[in-house]
């Protein structure tokens, strides 16, 4: 009993101690104890020392170092013909291996791309054939090879992998044969498919010398930066122009969708890029997670089938595809074979948010496209992880990135023409780098391709950015006016105008577009103005209203017919409302009376195609329509009407009745017409319905005239 | 205590039995464990004291007591860097792992002093003080850890900023030997000042197998493409002289060359310049009468005359960057500093930090062959551009270039940014200075859509206990065609809902959400039962809106899916003789809000007012039981830079059985509480985000002389 005790007391005393070092940290007690004893500190865990003497640490290089460059002896000229035969081929960069004095006259008339003809009976693929016609039917094409200076085979080189039936033989010794190559300088090449089963290696099967290549699935390893261009992976289907848009046609709120993150696609039992697709059905849940592959593909797959196969295959058919990447908030895009595929763009148009796994790929246009704000990068390494990673990724994140996704899709990838466009425009932007684009402006709407830096390099004079960054549009205006008849007397509607429009306190400058067949009368003969008066001869042309004038100094300009009848108030309240539309970038219908920003008259001269302006031209005709339609592909929106008008134009005498043209039901067909040629060259219909006009907050309510700004409105 | 009462009772009889031996031994066990609880309690409140006393003393320390160690000569090198490495090739990411913070964790070595068998140092500066301020920086920052086991990142701490003062053999060796080398992986050297005479090698000459390199000066052949980073080469003059900010705008001169070893080829070409724009350009060499020293590194000399340097470079427009034997130049630090543009000339030349930084909104980038044509090509830069880019110059100074600690840790936030690509910062935090982040705006729904018609909205019925009202109301928005539900907010928690055989019949699903407390921001909550996008927020005693009224507002609210459209608009003024905002409900020819009791938005803005909502601003609302629509104004405002829509003309908003919003809002008190509300959001926000307009919107053809029966919407603003 006694020693039973003794036991107890003594276990409960183990015990104790026990404890109290577990909790007590007393496990460190003999340690601490040791170092307190002896005085002594061991290594100490602290971040970087406070060195005592650090004032008198040495500077890693003194001034005169720094300053007093040592130089070498050798000259710069020299230096830079030694880099040139040094730096070719696989290191080839702008500055070695293309020839800028062939493009040495500035801007859009210095950069021009010739097309080699095609040769009778060549084989030509349905997708190089929209590629060739993109870059005929582009402002920078040239068929004479002596002004160009940019060069594109007529050669098919888009599929170089040897087992298929696009591949093109004896490319070498056709493009030794050109006189023209010059070991490949300032040509482009493109190329979808590379090297063949198994290795799939980069090697295009010739020798592209120093030319630029323009291809798929780049690896960062072989891509030379700054010089070669990734482009995506497109299918044969890929529309020429215009494209579809994308499908995000609203933001829902919660962001998530019924999915979080899907696959369906291939598994590769064995060859190259098998290790990623033979592990993706590891994420697969079920519930929002599917990750669905099948091994029925090739010719052969039953005689690498293994034990998955049947079950997957199975599980493969219940999921549909297209549902799929309707209903995924993220779509795994896997590497294939090789490392882009077609799956890139189809989850960007489907705003699904592509889930990149494909270590080393360099992504299409990464020169110029900001990726991290659309996509989400992954690792091949790390795919365990992609479900915790997309998880975790903010809604807020998920609204921005889905709708960044719809930003690229429809700035550089809806169609064949705008891959085409942006290859060229990227190499232009390196050429003449002192008007280029800055990545702000490839970033944000309406993206690159519709800025052009000729116009200004200066964010700010542009229409789109106010918002972004911080700034508010100038209050003035230009106004033209477009004068057909000649001046007779001083009681003409023009006359009438000219005083309206001057007293708007907004109003800055007052442009006179004469293109009556008259000479346009001396300058004493038109009345005293309160504002700048300029007249300028518009040669009778009609797209003459919406050429980029030097003379217009402010952002905003309003173009008037000269019979328009206008009420200063009118010119108010558009000044008004300019921020709504300089923000949108809006144009006014009716067309007579329109405010815009500058810059689309700028667009309208250099965007559009000649063609479009000589059909204006020719009929005298549509070139409202042709603006509307420009600012409607450009903001995705529709014009916006501003106030009540039920008549513009003067009432015309009935004998002059039958020269309006509008009395002439030939107009209206034209019209049309027209409508149909410029919906064509867009490839797609631009303009967008609106349901509503802007008026004066108190437009027709019922207080007193007195209260109301704009009081003339009323009476009309 | 029962059971220890009768314990105790026991006690006495248990001890007087117990034998003195026992006794004793008992004794000092209880002492023994007395003394362990003491010992141990004493160890537990220690602790802290302890260690900031052993930090006392380690801060004693100099650097000359790192401990020291001897390279071997036979101790291995590494192998020279690999061109092809990338960050999935060469970078151990596992070594990251995933965590919620998205942070990497980096470990810096102890100092150690390395010599060679001689007792000769591997450099012959040791620590410098740049790389002292550096390592210091990163381990104040949260990329520091301690634990070597948990490291993503390890930055050695021998210093290899300048290679001239580097043994290269010596210091690879030196490197080879830390204890995580494994190959150079998940390594992080810094350099600023690569190669040596005489073909100065753009990148570190020192071996370092995979090593990740941070070097100023990386030209394209050099630089791995996303695995190394380029840093800018430190001007430790920005540590001595102060530069104040000037405002942007045309300065004495047009363009400055400051450098004093311009190669002699360049330097006739830029006499040339000289010559044909005459006082436009000045064209700055090193005093020749000055002996060698600190001074004539702040001297410059133009025909006798003597300049002050850096100052000068900030009466500059531009100024001329142009490479030496290296590509890095430490001028372009000083340039940046000045608030001058620099003029970069270094063909191949990798801009520090360029994979995040848009160097073409800060500098000008010309081909070392035109160099002739820089006059002609910096004049064609309009003005204002000029302005912006001196501006966006001296915001990279200030935030990647001043110092040590901004280098250092922009190198790391850009691995950071690699490694974990889904928290990456955007464009616009790299690149746009403060003045533009505070003032610009990026509205969450950025994208330009015209949602479809079909889903319809949901209409949002806040009610208290107005149940006539409330039916009257229900029964009248049941008539828009595009209403796809009906959601009533019951904010009476005595009061139960009336049956539900008592409400009117609709032909859309009709939910009833009963709150918790009667708060006036449940009706922003972001119920999941709202599917739609677009939310008609409706009070219910709003029973004079037609249906073609509000037909109409969800029209336009479509073509204006971020904006707030309403009916009846508000306007805010600015009292001058109060000196604050003022809250006008009167005829005004403006409208900077519209009421939220019966106006479209989308359902977005029910997220980020429940959750986003700046300050105190939620319970100020709930508290004053007013404002929630102020609120909400300001909140689109804010975020969207853009103004209300008013939509139809203006309405007596009048019914004869509930109290108007207008009657109320006439209440003297009721509108001195509002304009409270406004100066008090105005603080909180920081600023006065509303946006004024002087328009509203009517269908196409509102009160044209057109039949009535063709148009869309007749029935509007009728009484």
């Amino acid at each position: 009993m006694q020693a039973r005790k003794k036991y107890v007391l003594l276990g409960l005393c183990t015990f104790c101690w026990l404890v109290l070092f577990y909790f007590g940290r007393g496990v460190q007690l003999p340690v601490r104890l040791l170092r307190m004893l002896t005085g002594q500190q061991g290594e100490v865990v602290r971040p970087w020392p406070n060195w005592t003497d650090r004032a008198f640490l040495p500077c890693y290089a003194h001034l005169n170092e720094l300053q007093t460059d040592p130089g070498t002896s050798e000259s710069p000229r020299q230096r830079r013909q030694a880099w040139s035969v040094i730096y070719k081929d696989s290191r080839c960069r702008m500055e070695t291996c293309f020839d800028f004095s062939r493009c040495r006259r500035r801007g859009r008339e210095g950069f021009r791309v010739y097309v080699y003809p095609s040769e009778k009976n060549e084989r030509v693929s349905e997708s190089y054939k929209k590629i060739l016609t993109s870059i005929a039917e582009s402002r920078y094409y040239t068929s004479d090879p002596r002004e160009a200076c940019l060069f594109v085979l007529g050669i098919d080189t888009l599929d170089r992998d040897q087992l298929s039936g696009q591949f093109v033989p004896n490319v070498d010794e056709r493009i030794r044969g050109y006189p023209l190559w010059n070991d490949g300088r300032n040509h482009l090449i493109f190329n979808l498919y590379s090297g063949t089963w198994p290795n799939y290696t980069e090697d295009l099967g010739f020798n592209i010398g120093q030319a630029i290549l323009a291809r798929a699935s780049l690896n960062t390893e072989h891509f030379r930066p700054g010089f070669d261009i990734s482009i995506p992976l497109f299918s044969k289907d890929h529309p020429q122009k215009g494209g579809e848009r994308g499908w995000l046609v609203r933001n829902t709120t919660p962001p998530r969708r019924k999915y979080l993150l899907m696959f369906k696609g291939k598994r590769y039992l064995t060859g190259i890029g098998s290790d990623t697709r033979n592990a993706l059905h590891h994420i697969h849940n079920g519930k929002d997670i599917v990750s669905l592959t099948t091994c029925r593909h090739g010719k052969d797959w039953e005689k690498h089938k293994d034990a998955r196969c049947d079950h997957d295959n199975l599980e493969y058919e219940r999921f549909d595809y297209q549902e799929l990447l309707h209903n995924s908030t993220f779509c795994l895009v896997p590497r294939g074979r090789r490392l882009g595929s077609f799956r890139f763009l189809e989850s960007l148009q489907a705003a699904c948010i592509p889930v990149l796994l494909s270590n080393g790929w360099e992504l299409p246009f990464s020169d110029v496209i900001q990726w991290n704000q659309a996509v989400i990068e992954g690792d091949e390494r790390l795919l365990l992880q992609v479900p915790s990673t997309v998880r975790a990724v903010a809604s807020e994140r998920v609204l921005a990135l889905r709708q960044r996704t719809q930003i690229l899709w429809e700035a550089y990838f809806s169609s064949v023409d705008k891959i085409v466009v942006t290859t060229l425009e990227i190499i232009k932007d390196r050429v003449f780098s002192h008007t280029s684009r800055n990545k702000y402006m490839w970033n944000a709407l309406p993206g690159g391709l519709l800025v052009l830096p000729e116009y200004s390099t200066h964010l700010a004079h542009f229409p789109f950015y106010y918002l972004g960054l911080g700034i508010s549009p100038n209050q003035e205006f230009t106004a033209i006016i477009h004068a057909v008849s000649p001046l007779v007397s001083q009681s003409q509607p023009i006359m009438k105008l000219l005083q309206v429009v001057s007293k708007s306190k907004y109003c800055s400058q007052i442009i006179i577009l004469w293109n009556s067949e008259k000479a346009p009368p001396s300058r004493s003969k038109w009345p005293p103005m309160p504002v700048p008066l300029t007249v300028t001869d518009g040669k009778r042309k009609t797209t003459s209203r919406f050429l980029p004038h030097v003379a217009i100094e402010t952002d905003a300009v309003l173009s008037l017919d000269e019979d328009t009848v206008l009420l200063t108030s009118e010119v108010c309240i558009q000044q008004a409302c300019r921020l709504v539309h300089v923000v949108l970038g809006g144009c006014l219908v009716p067309p007579s009376v329109c405010h815009l920003h500058r810059y689309y008259h700028y667009l309208f001269s250099h965007y559009l195609p000649q063609s479009l302006r000589t059909i204006v031209d020719h009929t005298s005709n549509c070139e409202d329509i042709l603006m509307n339609f420009l600012v409607s592909a450009v903001t995705r929106l529709p014009p916006i009407k501003v106030a009540q008008r039920k008549q513009y134009k003067e009432l015309p005498s009935p004998q002059a009745t039958k020269n309006v043209p509008w009395a002439n039901p030939e107009h209206f067909n034209q019209r049309q017409e027209c409508i149909n040629t410029f919906a064509n060259w867009f490839g797609y219909m631009p303009l967008v319905h609106s349901q509503f006009r802007l008026d004066p907050v108190l437009f027709k309510d019922q207080v007193s005239v007195l209260r109301k700004k704009y009081k003339d409105l009323e009476k009309a | 205590m029962y059971a220890s009462g009768k314990y105790s009772s026991r006690g006495p009889a248990l001890i007087p039995r117990m034998k003195t031996k026992h006794r004793i031994y008992y004794i000092t066990l209880f002492s023994v464990v007395l003394f362990g609880l003491i010992a141990t309690g004493m160890f537990q409140f220690w602790p802290h004291s302890i260690e900031s006393t052993a930090d006392w003393t380690v801060d004693k320390r100099s650097v000359h007591d790192a401990p020291l160690m001897r390279l071997q000569v036979s101790s291995p090198i590494p192998e020279r860097g690999d061109l092809s490495c990338r960050m999935h090739t060469c970078f151990d990411v596992y070594r990251c792992g995933y965590n919620p913070k998205n942070r990497i964790k980096v470990y810096i070595y102890p100092l150690q002093r390395f010599v060679d068998e001689l007792g000769v140092p591997i450099s012959s500066t040791g620590l410098s003080r740049e790389y002292n301020d550096l390592l210091s920086a990163i381990s104040d920052s949260d990329f520091y850890t301690d634990d070597v086991n948990r490291a993503c990142l390890f930055v050695p701490s021998t210093d290899v900023l300048n290679q001239n003062s580097l043994r290269i053999r010596e210091t690879a060796q030196a490197l080879a030997m830390l204890p995580r080398w494994n190959k150079g992986m998940n390594h992080l050297l810094f350099n600023m000042l690569p190669g040596g005479p005489p073909d100065y090698n753009t990148a570190l000459d020192v071996p370092r197998d995979r090593a990740l390199l941070a070097g100023g000066g990386f030209s394209t052949w050099t630089y791995r493409q996303g695995y190394d980073v380029s840093i800018p080469v430190y001007s430790p003059l920005s540590a001595d002289v102060e530069l104040p900010e000037r405002q942007p705008g045309p300065r004495r001169y047009f363009i400055l060359s400051s450098q004093t070893a311009i190669h002699r080829e360049y330097r006739a070409e830029l006499e040339r310049l000289k010559e044909e724009n005459g006082e436009a350009l000045l064209l700055l060499d090193k005093c020749s009468n000055l002996s060698h020293g600190a001074a004539s590194a702040r001297k410059r000399c133009y025909k006798g005359q003597v300049y002050d340097y850096p100052q000068i470079l900030q009466e500059s427009s531009f100024c001329v960057v142009l490479r030496g034997a290296r590509l890095g130049q430490a001028a372009l630090s000083d340039v940046l500093q000045a608030g001058c543009v620099p003029v970069i000339l270094a063909d191949s030349y990798i801009l520090p930090f360029s994979e995040v930084l848009d160097w073409k909104r800060a500098s000008v980038v010309i081909p070392e062959e035109k160099l002739s044509e820089m006059y002609t090509i910096l004049k064609s830069i309009p003005h204002r551009q000029v302005e912006e880019m001196q501006r966006q110059a001296r915001w990279f100074w200030e935030a990647y270039f001043s110092s040590m600690k901004a280098i250092g840790l922009t190198t790391l936030q850009i691995i950071n940014d690699r490694i974990y690509p889904y928290a990456a910062q955007t464009y616009e935090q790299w690149n746009n200075p403060t003045v533009v982040k505070w003032s610009s705006v990026n509205s969450p729904l950025f994208l330009p859509l015209i949602p479809p018609r079909a889903p319809g909205f949901t209409a949002v019925v806040l009610t208290y206990d107005r149940v006539d009202s409330l039916f009257r109301v229900i029964t009248e928005i049941s008539k828009v065609p595009s209403l796809a539900k009906l959601l009533v907010v019951w904010n009476n928690q005595n009061k139960s809902p009336p049956e539900e055989s008592l409400w009117p019949k609709v032909g859309v699903p009709l939910k009833v959400v009963r709150t918790k407390e009667n708060k006036l921001s449940n009706r922003f909550f972001p119920y999941d039962e709202i599917e739609t996008e677009a939310v008609l927020a409706i009070d219910d005693d709003i029973i004079m809106l037609t249906s073609d009224e509000l037909q109409f507002g969800y029209e336009v609210w479509r073509e204006f899916p971020d904006r707030l459209v309403g009916y009846p608009g508000r306007l805010h003024l600015w009292d001058h003789e109060m000196g604050k905002w003022k809250y006008e409900s009167e005829w005004t020819n403006e409208v900077s809000m519209v009421l939220t009791g019966a106006a479209f938005y989308h359902k977005y803005f029910n997220y980020l007012y429940t959750y986003k909502m700046p300050g105190d601003i939620k319970n100020w609302v709930d508290a004053h039981m007013n404002c929630e629509d102020i609120a909400m104004n300001f909140l689109v405002a804010n975020i969207t830079g853009k103004a209300p829509i008013k939509v139809t003309p203006r309405k007596k908003f009048k019914c004869p059985e509930c109290t108007a919003i207008d009657g109320l809002s006439l209440d003297q008190t009721h509108m001195v509480e509002r304009s409270e509300c406004i100066n008090k959001f105005a603080s909180v926000f920081g600023t006065m985000p509303l946006k004024v307009v002087e328009h509203r919107a009517d269908p196409v053809l509102y009160k044209d002389d057109f039949p009535e029966k063709l148009k869309s919407f007749p029935n509007i603003g009728s009484l």
